[in-house]
């Protein structure tokens, strides 16, 4: 892939606003409540937008391109199931609580709620995981910069990095969350001309269906099991994705989707910053209109990228299909019997040798992740490459963004003030917010170049994540809709479903993997599932389960805490907001039946 | 600061910049070989320098002091 001037000038000048917008916005940040929550002075619009972009990291939009031309249609449901009903139910009746509380972050609501020690728990392993995310990020940025343009590997993660610090450090999450602003819009006019552009080489959504058919049957399944999403589920050898409905709503719809957008602070810190509890309240819900519309953008890309030809001439800086044959029949010395031509957009998945690796199954494993690159490259000519790649280095670098304001805030409020030093004047904890933005980049350029020489480790450390994200929201639904749930109970319940979900994962394998990080290490497998994605799912079911069911029994024998402690933390003691008087576009009620209905019409389009 | 004003001043460049590459480069083959013959970067920049000029105003709208 091939830059010029122009691609690299519309890189720069955004380069240019994202600095300058730190720069413009440091004078606002003068307290810390100023640079942690951006003084809780966000409309509802911006700070709708900044939600759905902090989740939309460039591994989300590279990540659902892939399961596009993977799974198909299927991929939606990440977003209908996986997002939608979590969104609104977080917007409906988890932000009165956040927002109401006055806490200044996740954790802080749990030490209100609960108890220090689980404050601690859930501040500790949120501030690791963020700080590592952000590291991840960073790598396969460097990683993606390398392969589609040939760029120093370091060069990219420093340079990235060095321009989330400036512009976090200086004007704190309002930087952030306009750059997430900007983000977003980037990403439409990168993706709304490149669908476009590739539903019409495909023949529209009819040509699409009829080219999908023809792989979907290549690969073992029904004509429709890549162009319908619900039709196939009933049973996981029907759909590409190895799930059926049940371990697909129960676990991604309900655990996995609702424990992370009603619990992950990276997200709920935005809400945190709206100007009004009816704002906070309408942001997870204002997010949602266009998370809904999404799946057009991403995953509909990596659909077409699966059913388009290559042109004869596509490669990555540099390299045709063409050189992969040669360089695999030199290695092998003859003529091998693997077909390693390209017969989509998506090249075959080269190992550090240069030679494709090979599945179980004997076939070439496909590179899906290059899928949204490769539809960058073949449909865009200069001048819009370079904006379709500035989208992706945006997400990244938001990601990154999003990543160090929440563990900036998470350090100072839930850490150092809480544990190392409390009490001490605001101007103390302002500078110490500032310090750990640059440190918290620090240990995450590190987390990158850790990556990249041992890449195992990072599969690991994202399960360990996994482990403990699974039974939190378990925690939280007990905490704000059972007022008898106990502290003890809840550090119980959290620490039961972290573990559950490790038995689980080392008693289970996917079909075909190896013992070891896919699953299966702590005794011989006792149940194999018939794909990663629906051990995953199950792992949060137990997970989540265990969670709800220790911190109940834990709590029915511990003191809770009396009722005038726990006014606006709890359901049954803070009233619910009044809104009848407001404009229908102002009530979150009205906003969430519209959102839903319109989810499940999607649903039902493109069942 | 108004996010309206960076954001429309971002767009409204970048689309310029783009429209008008687009018009020097219209007889170029690129069109042909990527975007189905489309001048996709003319039609973006002009859709960007829309956009971007829309929220400028909209910011300038909000502000009284202009």
């Amino acid at each position: 892939m091939q830059l010029h001037w122009i691609d690299y000038t519309i890189i720069l000048i955004y380069f240019a606003f994202v600095l300058g917008i730190g720069v413009v916005l440091k004078r606002y940040a003068k307290t810390s409540s100023d640079f942690f929550l951006s003084g809780r002075s966000i409309p509802a619009w911006i700070t709708g937008l900044a939600f759905i972009s902090a989740n939309l990291g460039a591994q989300e939009v590279i990540g659902m391109g892939a399961s596009g031309a993977k799974y198909g249609i299927a991929t939606s449901h990440f977003y209908w199931i996986g997002a939608i009903p979590a969104m609104v139910f977080v917007g409906l009746f988890m932000l009165p609580f956040y927002y109401g509380s006055r806490a200044r972050s996740v954790p802080e609501y749990l030490k209100l709620r609960f108890d220090e020690k689980t404050r601690a728990l859930n501040a500790i392993s949120f501030a690791v995981m963020t700080v590592f995310s952000s590291g991840v990020s960073m790598y396969a940025m460097g990683k993606l910069l390398h392969l589609l343009l040939g760029w120093d590997f370091t060069m990219s993660v420093l340079l990235s990095a060095g321009i989330v610090l400036v512009y976090t450090y200086l004007g704190g999450l309002t930087s952030a969350i306009y750059n997430e602003v900007l983000q977003f819009f980037l990403i439409v006019a990168g993706f709304v001309p490149l669908v476009l552009i590739g539903m019409k080489d495909v023949g529209g959504w009819s040509g699409l269906q009829a080219r999908l058919a023809t792989e979907s049957v290549a690969r073992g399944f029904d004509p429709g099991a890549l162009t319908e999403s619900w039709q196939h589920m009933g049973t996981p050898a029907a759909n590409p994705m190895g799930v059926e409905w049940f371990g697909l709503v129960m676990g991604l719809g309900f655990v996995l989707s609702f424990g992370y957008w009603c619990t992950d602070f990276l997200v709920v810190q935005r809400a945190m910053a709206a100007d009004s509890m009816n704002s906070a309240r309408r942001t997870p819900l204002i997010a949602a209109l266009p998370k809904m519309v999404f799946p057009f953008l991403v995953i509909l890309p990596g659909m077409i990228a699966i059913s388009v030809a290559a042109p004869s001439d596509t490669g990555l800086a540099g390299r045709t299909p063409a050189t992969y044959r040669l360089e695999t029949t030199a290695q092998a010395g003859a003529p091998t019997a693997l077909p390693i031509m390209q017969r989509s957009l998506i090249p075959p998945k080269l190992d550090d040798k240069g030679n494709p690796v090979v599945g179980t199954d004997g076939r070439v494993a496909l590179d899906y992740d290059l899928a949204i690159p490769q539809m960058l490259g073949r449909y865009f000519p200069s001048g819009m490459l370079g904006l379709g790649l500035c989208a992706l280095m945006a997400s990244f670098m938001s990601g990154m963004a999003g990543n160090t304001t929440a563990f900036n805030t998470v350090w100072t409020y839930d850490i150092y003030q809480s544990y190392i030093k409390p009490g001490a004047s605001d101007s103390h904890y302002l500078a110490v917010g500032r310090y750990a933005t640059v440190f918290g980049i620090l240990i995450s350029i590190g987390a990158a170049f850790v990556a990249n020489r041992f890449n195992n480790i990072m599969d690991l450390l994202q399960l360990v994540f996994a482990f403990v994200n699974a039974p939190l929201f378990a925690t939280f639904m007990l905490g704000m809709f059972w007022k008898r749930t106990t502290g003890h109970g809840a550090f119980s319940g959290l620490l039961a479903g972290t573990l559950a979900a490790a038995v689980h994962h080392g008693l289970t394998l996917p079909v075909g993997a190896v013992a070891g990080v896919k699953g299966g290490w702590l005794a011989q497998a006792v149940h194999t599932y018939p794909s990663e994605m629906a051990q995953n799912f199950w792992t949060a079911i137990f997970a989540w389960t265990t969670c709800f069911v220790v911190t109940i029994l834990v709590s029915l024998f511990t003191e809770p805490k009396r009722d005038e402690e726990l006014k606006g933390l709890v359901y049954a003691l803070t009233p619910i907001p009044h809104d009848r008087n407001l404009p229908w576009h102002k009530r979150p009620a009205v906003l969430a039946t519209i959102v839903l209905g319109l989810t499940l019409l999607l649903n039902v389009i493109f069942w | 600061m108004d996010i309206r004003f960076p954001l429309g001043l971002m767009f409204a460049i970048v689309g310029a910049l783009l429209a008008g590459f687009g018009v020097m480069t219209t007889s170029s083959t690129m069109y042909a070989k990527h975007s189905l013959g489309v001048n996709v970067n003319l039609w973006s920049g002009l859709g960007m320098l829309a956009f971007g000029l829309t929220m400028l105003w909209l910011a300038r709208r909000a502000k009284p002091q202009g």
